[in-house]
């Protein structure tokens, strides 16, 4: 489905948010694998080709005006977001489940877009959790094919427009074309700076911890460390959150009136603020998105002091 | 005619504590009817600013040290409303790692306004049968206070009506990794005595070791003071509980906020169970 984002031309501001925790460890940089095989043909057709995009709209203005109420010092920096309320979206318009997803992917293209125009640099979604699994095997096919078109299709915007795109979870799960994909995508766009887009999928924040751990006492069982030594920084360092410069979300929200994390980025979420929307995913727009991040600037946090 | 009148108040007052009582097990009652919640979890916030408003409305001055009293009895009387209501286990965030940052006067004023609780901790849950755990980095406590965590959590191994574990120098990260080095070692003496071959540790092995393992996952979290955030409580734990925010400061908290609280779990919880209903039909 073509569609346009309209994004300003102006890099974005590198100066660490004030609301953010001064980060206390050394950034450690995700280390990617090599891909396995030159761009896969639908990342070459969207460099060279352009995609299908139209030209994008340039203004300059976007960047330098915010809504009424938000002030750019305090906007955060990390957001994260629980995509919920898909499947009753669907429901409630007795559409078949696919099409809630599919408004949901557009609900997030918007968001994407909105969070380039205001400055916010790290944007997480919870596209799907370990848990997950345990759906239909129709939808989970569904949502796999939903995930592949999608990344193929806005290859270009990101190269475009500058967008890093890194990819957490348990990729040994997806379909072998669909891992190509990612990891692929994640290292060509590795020197992007403008905005980062985290997509975890086949995650939860159990096994983020857990596969960590294994990590460490691989590194123990090696003697490059001892146990004893195993603190916040080297945890840091394994935790699947190590691919971007702001590993920790300064604002959660989840949308369709749950009020639960379910398993998502549990270590990550520590001092975050929490913001409940009412409102199923694929309805949440730039107002709803807007009320979040008023009443996230009006919080006062304290790190837990 | 005075004594009518003092005698007329008195049986007023009884009328309608034994009214009120009568109202609450009735609603008790009802919430018992319900999704059952087997673990209650609480971040008591709000004490300061408690404190701060007794003050001023006493005295109009800012006075020096912050008393926690308060917010120690609204922890009884909700251990008793829990108890009452069949949830066995109750966790309370007493005392956050982080706290060690605020003012050494306040830290002080803290462990010294616990270090007095105890006596009066050990009567209370002695007479309720309740069993007390403190989970947490105990060696950063004091000795004496930490002896005195220890010496309750002895004496009332037995109980097992109810389990109130007390979070105390806790934070959720700190838990996390010392399960994950506890996890490590053990699985370094595997491979290295055992000839285990085996390098992949399970999430099993890393919840056995956490501060938490006495306890199931919290079916709710309750945070007073009006912040929405975990504030490094419970991060393992939480990922499936109901989160719930009130405004209402810690030692203001009453059995209705607990009601209010408990129906808004039980209707998420309907939901999700209708919900997960529904996905099984289509």
């Amino acid at each position: 489905m073509p569609f346009s984002l309209h994004f300003s031309p102006t890099p974005l501001i590198t100066a660490p948010s004030p609301l953010s925790k001064p980060s206390f460890l050394v950034p450690y940089y995700h280390t990617l694998h090599a891909p396995k095989s030159p761009l896969c043909s639908s990342m070459e057709h969207a460099l060279t080709h352009q995609g299908k995009q139209e030209a994008f709209d340039l203004r300059p203005e976007d960047s330098q005006t915010l809504p009424l109420g938000l002030r750019r010092d305090a906007m955060p920096s990390h957001v994260a977001v629980i995509m919920d309320g898909n499947r009753r979206w669907a429901r409630l318009r007795d559409l078949p489940v696919r099409s809630g997803y599919e408004a949901g992917v557009e609900s997030l293209r918007k968001i994407v877009e909105i969070c380039c125009k205001w400055g916010i640099k790290v944007l997480s979604v919870f596209a799907f959790s370990s848990d997950n699994w345990f759906r239909p095997k129709v939808e989970v096919e569904f949502l796999m094919s939903l995930f592949e078109r999608g990344m193929q299709e806005d290859t270009g915007i990101f190269f475009r427009e500058n967008i890093r795109i890194s990819v957490i979870g348990d990729l040994t799960k997806l379909p072998k074309a669909l891992q190509e994909l990612m990891v692929n995508l994640e290292e060509a766009t590795k020197n992007n700076t403008r905005f980062q887009l985290i997509v975890a999928v086949s995650y939860s924040g159990h096994y983020d911890v857990v596969q960590a751990c294994q990590r460490l006492a691989l590194k123990a069982k090696c003697g490059l460390i001892e146990p004893s030594d195993i603190n916040v920084s080297l945890m840091e360092q394994e935790l699947e959150t190590n691919c971007t410069e702001f590993p920790h979300p300064d604002l959660l929200i989840r949308t369709s009136g749950e009020f639960r994390i379910s398993n998502f980025m549990l270590w990550q979420l520590a001092y975050t603020e929490l913001y409940f929307a009412q409102s199923l995913w694929p309805d949440f727009g730039e107002a709803e998105f807007l009320k979040a991040l008023l009443a996230f600037q009006q919080r006062q946090r304290r790190y837990g002091v | 005619m005075e004594k009518e009148v003092m005698s007329s108040l008195k049986m007023a007052g009884n009328i309608l504590c034994s009214a009120s009582s009568f109202i609450r097990k009735c609603i008790f009652g009802v919430l018992r009817v319900g999704p059952i919640l087997n673990h209650i979890a609480l971040i008591m916030d709000g004490n300061r600013r408690y404190a701060k408003k007794q003050k001023l409305s006493h005295d109009g001055a800012a006075g020096g040290g912050v008393r926690y009293d308060a917010g120690f009895w609204a922890l009884m009387v909700m251990l008793l409303n829990c108890q009452e209501l069949g949830v066995k286990y109750i966790t309370a965030y007493a005392f956050s790692i982080d706290n060690f940052k605020r003012k050494p006067e306040e830290v002080e004023s803290l462990m010294t306004s616990m270090l007095e609780k105890f006596h009066l901790l050990d009567i209370l849950v002695k007479l309720l049968a309740v069993r007390v755990h403190f989970a947490g980095n105990l060696e950063l406590l004091s000795n004496e206070l930490r002896a005195s965590a220890m010496e309750l959590t002895e004496a009332t191994a037995a109980y097992s009506k109810s389990v109130l574990t007390i979070c105390i120098a806790y934070t959720s990260r700190d838990e996390i990794l010392h399960a994950v080095r506890e996890s490590c070692e053990q699985k370094r003496i595997d491979l290295e005595f055992r000839n285990d071959d085996d390098n992949e540790i399970k999430l099993m092995k890393v919840e056995k070791n956490m501060y938490m393992a006495v306890a199931p996952d919290p079916d709710i979290i309750i945070r007073t003071g009006g912040e929405n955030r975990l504030s490094n409580f419970l991060l393992w734990q939480s990922c499936w509980s109901h989160l719930h925010s009130m405004w209402v400061l810690w030692p203001e908290i009453g059995v209705w906020n607990l009601v209010f609280a408990i129906l808004n779990f039980q209707r998420n919880k309907t939901y999700c169970l209708e919900m997960k209903k529904k996905e099984k039909e289509l």
